[in-house]
């Protein structure tokens, strides 16, 4: 990289209004630490308290999936090189008063395909709905290992109010790359 | 019976279940990567309480951010309170939330759907 491509890659983040972004494997103290440095930049926000709740509860449930990622690391084939398949992407930005969380991590062909299944559902789901939804899930969902019963994305899309825009590429090594995008208004 | 008293972090609650006094309160936030663990001593406390519960069992949840792992753990938890209610006690749940804060209200509403408890839904300026 050239040394101008470092102002350049400045004024990109900075015309994109980016709040945070962080790309790498997620850890537990990664996790404390972007919870601290997001909860203090939304303190000097002028976003109502409202939003600024719901984006921390957004934020606090998509740092849980990425971090869930971090047990079954392996070196996967993506392109020219070796990736870590933990390691993700996580970027925060403010449009105009309304928040977006974006986030991109491998899964494996096989839960991309259950993934994808239940993020159709979600959307095709009204408000209502989706509380019922949720309600049985957490009711009756088998635990995962770590307690997660399947139903952070349907917390995600209850509380961002909005339809979950979502995308799965084609990555090596029986993966895909899970693209998320959440709006928070 | 000894009271099960831990100080609150920034990812898990201060809890404090009174043994004399028959109430559990759980207050600031549940975001823990791993609920499971933080849980578990709760559940033993309660399992031991169980055996020689008060007549009035008050339960106050004052939480101001909960993950969904905690989520599954506090309705394990209800679920406990929930077939020991009537026997031996009388069980109430005390759901407090921070005005305009629907997310937390609802999330109270989904436990009461579930759950066959009373529940006193109360709304207060902050946590």
């Amino acid at each position: 990289m050239t040394l101008g491509k470092i102002y350049n890659l400045y004024k990109a983040l900075d015309e994109e209004s980016i709040l945070l972004s962080f790309k790498g494997v997620f850890t537990a103290d990664l996790l404390t630490s972007i919870l601290q440095i997001m909860e203090s930049k939304l303190s000097y926000l002028a976003e109502s308290p409202k939003i600024k709740k719901k984006m921390f509860n957004v934020l606090v449930e998509c740092l849980q999936n990425l971090y869930h990622h971090v047990d079954d690391s392996e070196m996967i084939k993506d392109g020219d090189g070796l990736i870590n398949s933990s390691s993700a992407l996580l970027m925060i930005t403010i449009v105009e008063g309304s928040f977006f969380i974006r986030t991109g991590n491998y899964v494996f062909n096989e839960a991309s395909v259950a993934l994808e299944d239940r993020l159709k559902k979600i959307n095709s789901l009204d408000k209502e709905d989706l509380k019922s939804y949720y309600q049985k899930v957490l009711n009756d969902g088998n635990r995962s290992q770590k307690g997660t019963a399947g139903s952070g994305m349907i917390d995600i899309a209850r509380k961002s109010g909005n339809k979950l825009e979502y995308e799965f590429v084609e990555a090596g090594d029986n993966h895909h790359f899970f693209c998320l995008n959440i709006k928070i208004d | 019976m000894e009271n099960l008293i831990i100080d609150g972090s920034a990812k898990t609650p201060a809890v404090q279940f009174d043994f004399e006094n028959g109430s559990m309160e759980l207050r600031g936030r549940s975001i823990p990567e791993n609920s499971v663990e933080f849980y578990q001593p709760l559940n033993e406390w309660f399992e031991a309480y169980a055996k020689v519960p008060k007549r009035k069992t008050v339960v106050n949840i004052k939480l101001e951010y909960f993950n969904t792992s905690s989520s599954k753990c506090i309705l394990d938890l209800f679920k406990k309170l929930e077939s020991l209610n009537g026997s031996s006690t009388e069980v109430i749940i005390n759901w407090y939330f921070e005005q305009d804060d629907e997310d937390m209200e609802e999330a109270g509403e989904d436990y009461q759907a579930i759950i066959g408890l009373p529940f006193n839904m109360i709304e207060v300026e902050e946590i």
